[in-house]
This record gives C-alpha cells, structure tokens and sequence, in this order.
C-alpha cells in the first residue's frame, strides 16, 4: 500500500512541475516564435514577391475566416503606387508535407504580382528548389486570375521542376487554392484595405 | 573522482560511441544527417537532453519507485525535449525547420532513454553529467562526420549556417544526388561502422 501511495504521488508531482514549466517555457517563447515565422518566411517572400513598398504590411496584417480556416493578409502600396495583398495557401501532397506559398495580387488589375514557397519540407536539392531558385514560380508572376496555373501535363500553363513533378504539384495546388481564395474573398478584402 | 569523470566522459567519444560502437538511434542517424549543419543541431539538441535528463534522473532515483520508473524517465525525457523544441523554434527557426518532426522524436531516442535506465539511474550527479556530456558529444561528431560525407559526395559542398560553403569540391566532380537520399543514408552509414569495425579490430 505504502508503495502504491508513493508511485502515484511521485508520478503526479513529476507531471505537474512538467506542466507547469512547459507552460512558463511556452508563454515566454510565444511571442518571439511568431515573430521568427514571420522574419524567416513570410516577410522574405514578400520582400521578394513586392519589391520595394511604401508601407509596412506586417504591421497593417488584417485577418479573414473562410470555410473554418484563419488566413493572414498583408497589404501592400507597390512602388508604381498600384494596391496588392499578399496571402499565404498551403498546398497539400507535397513530398514532405503540405507547402507555403505566399502569393501577392494586385488588387487594381487582378494580377499575381509574384509568388514565392515559405514553409516546406521537400528534399534538398530536389523539391526544396522550389523555394531556393525562384526561375520556377516566376512562372506564377503577372498572371490573370483566370489563367489555368496546373501543370503542363495536365493541360495547365505551369511547366513543373525536372526531378521534382509531386512539389511541382504541390505548389500549383497552393497557386489555385489562392486565385480561388481570392475571387471569394475579394469584396471583404477591399472593406479591410479601406 | 576527477578520473572516473574523466572516464565516464571519454568513453562516449570513443569506446562506446553511440551509432557506431552501440549501433543506437539510428533514426536520427539516418534521417538528419542531410548536411553537416543538420547533424550538429541534432546533436546539439539530443546533448542538451541527456545532460539535463541524467541529472534530474540522478539527483531522482532514490525518489522514483523502481516499478514506474520508465513512466518517470520518458515524463522528464519528454519535458527538455519539448523545452528544446520550442527554443529552437523561438531561436534558430531554420534549423528547427530542417530538423521538423525528427525534434520532437527525440524523447523516444533509445540513446537517451538507455543512459537514463543504465547509467543515471545507479549513478551520482556528476558522473551521469559527465556521462550525458561524452555520449551527446559522441553522438554529434558521429552526425557531423555522417553529414560531412553525405553532403560532400551528394552535393559537392559543405555549407554552415548560410552563407558561402565552406569546402567544395569543384566544378569537375558531378555530386552522387542519391547519398543525400534515405539509400545515401544507408550506404553511408555502412561503410563508416566497417571503418570504425577495421580500426577497433587492429
């Protein structure tokens, strides 16, 4: 009995001081966790995807819910003074897992300004060259909303990375996903924009 | 004291090594060592857990009841683990982001769990420090030498923390792309423990 008693107590203390500094370690890396996700993702790719901007679209981030998800837009004042919003999608199959994609659009002419892959983990040197050389979403950059972004072999417009067909697929999937988040989306955006 | 410090800690680098002479926690061995870089986080990571959950084990195992001392061992395990996790997270985001899923499995490193049964749980304090310390820093080198390999033969570079790489091998070598893939790993893998099996057998 008495060795029943002290296995219960042992494991109940172990457990909660565990919790407890799991919580403290938690709350007080929150903050910074964020912050790296948007240092090391988001804000490079929007870099990349707007150029130079005359705003600070981290700071004016509004958030829309669609279909029980939360999607994070950051509006952007181009340099040629044309408004754009930039928003990430995740493309699912991915080879290991889904992948980001943050895709900016111009709001005056319904274009993608650019695009460019955030958060992945394809193979080095294989798929992960969706994200480390940029020639294959350039192909993304200026295209109307109505253009077919699917891959060539399946009568789209999009020709995939050689040795790298299923991240290929992944991120023409986060490409479509975003026209269509975008034409849903549109009027609610530009209440936000306002 | 001051020897058998000594002993304890030296014994991870060499004699008991742990994926070469202990053949333990080959999952990490063979999934991160991609790149040199990989491999130091990963075993920088699984360092800092063993050290820590020696410790508390140490300083805990006249406290813990011998039948649910395995429960205790992963709660404490699971606890630094889930602290590197996030720290990776909030620190070196990148790294955390090449590592994914390989971070969190950790806790069931059998490295980690077999110091905590077979060393921390008989011995004092410092000694399973010392003992933590020599088989996390074992198992680092063991990672980096594993990623040196591999990245050299399958990409031709050696890159650390960004920037430009730090060895290459030239436009005239034409990198193997298969030994930064799973078979790369197993091949890899083979040949140093028949190197390491040669040297030890002299």
């Amino acid at each position: 009995m008495r060795e029943m008693i002290s296995m219960v107590v042992v494991l109940t203390v172990l457990t909660a001081v565990s919790g407890g500094l799991l919580a403290a370690v938690k709350s007080g890396t929150q903050d910074k966790i964020e912050a790296q996700i948007f240092k090391f993702a988001l804000a490079p790719a929007m870099n990349q995807i707007f150029g130079e901007v005359e705003n600070d679209p981290g700071k004016e981030k509004f958030e829309i819910e669609h279909d029980g998800a939360k999607y994070q837009f950051y509006p952007a004042k181009l340099a040629d003074g044309s408004k754009a919003v930039a928003f990430e999608t995740k493309g699912k199959g991915g080879y290991g897992g889904d992948v980001g994609l943050m895709v900016g659009i111009n709001i005056g002419n319904d274009q993608i300004v650019a695009a460019r892959v955030t958060t992945h983990s394809e193979t080095p040197g294989l798929g992960a060259r969706a994200k480390d050389d940029p020639e294959f979403v350039n192909q993304f950059t200026d295209k109307p909303l109505d253009t077919n972004l699917s891959l060539k072999n399946e009568n789209g417009s999009i020709d995939a990375i050689s040795g790298a067909t299923i991240t290929s697929k992944a991120v023409t999937l986060a490409a479509i996903q975003a026209q269509d988040l975008y034409k849903k989306l549109k009027p609610e955006i530009l209440k936000n924009i306002q | 004291m001051a020897q058998s410090l000594a002993k304890e800690f030296t014994k991870g680098l060499w004699a008991e090594i742990p994926p070469f002479r202990l053949v333990l926690g080959l999952c990490p061995v063979l999934a991160v060592t991609k790149t040199v870089e990989n491999g130091i986080g990963m075993g920088v990571a699984t360092t800092f857990v063993l050290v820590f959950a020696n410790l508390l084990i140490s300083l805990l195992r006249n406290v813990i009841p011998s039948k649910v001392r395995i429960a205790c061992y992963i709660v404490i395990i699971a606890t630094f683990v889930t602290i590197v996790e996030l720290v990776m997270q909030a620190y070196t985001y990148e790294l955390f982001l090449k590592l994914g899923i390989f971070i969190p499995l950790i806790v069931v490193n059998c490295i980690v769990l077999g110091r905590a049964e077979a060393f921390a749980s008989k011995n004092g304090p410092a000694l399973s420090v010392a003992d933590g310390l020599g088989i996390g820093i074992g198992f680092t080198l063991s990672l980096a030498a594993l990623g040196a390999v591999r990245e050299i033969l399958g990409a031709g570079t050696i890159t650390i923390w960004g920037g430009n790489p730090v060895f290459e091998m030239g436009p005239a070598f034409h990198p193997f792309a298969f030994m930064v893939e799973a078979p790369g790993a197993f091949v890899a893998l083979g040949l140093m423990l028949a190197i390491m099996n040669l040297i030890g057998s002299k």
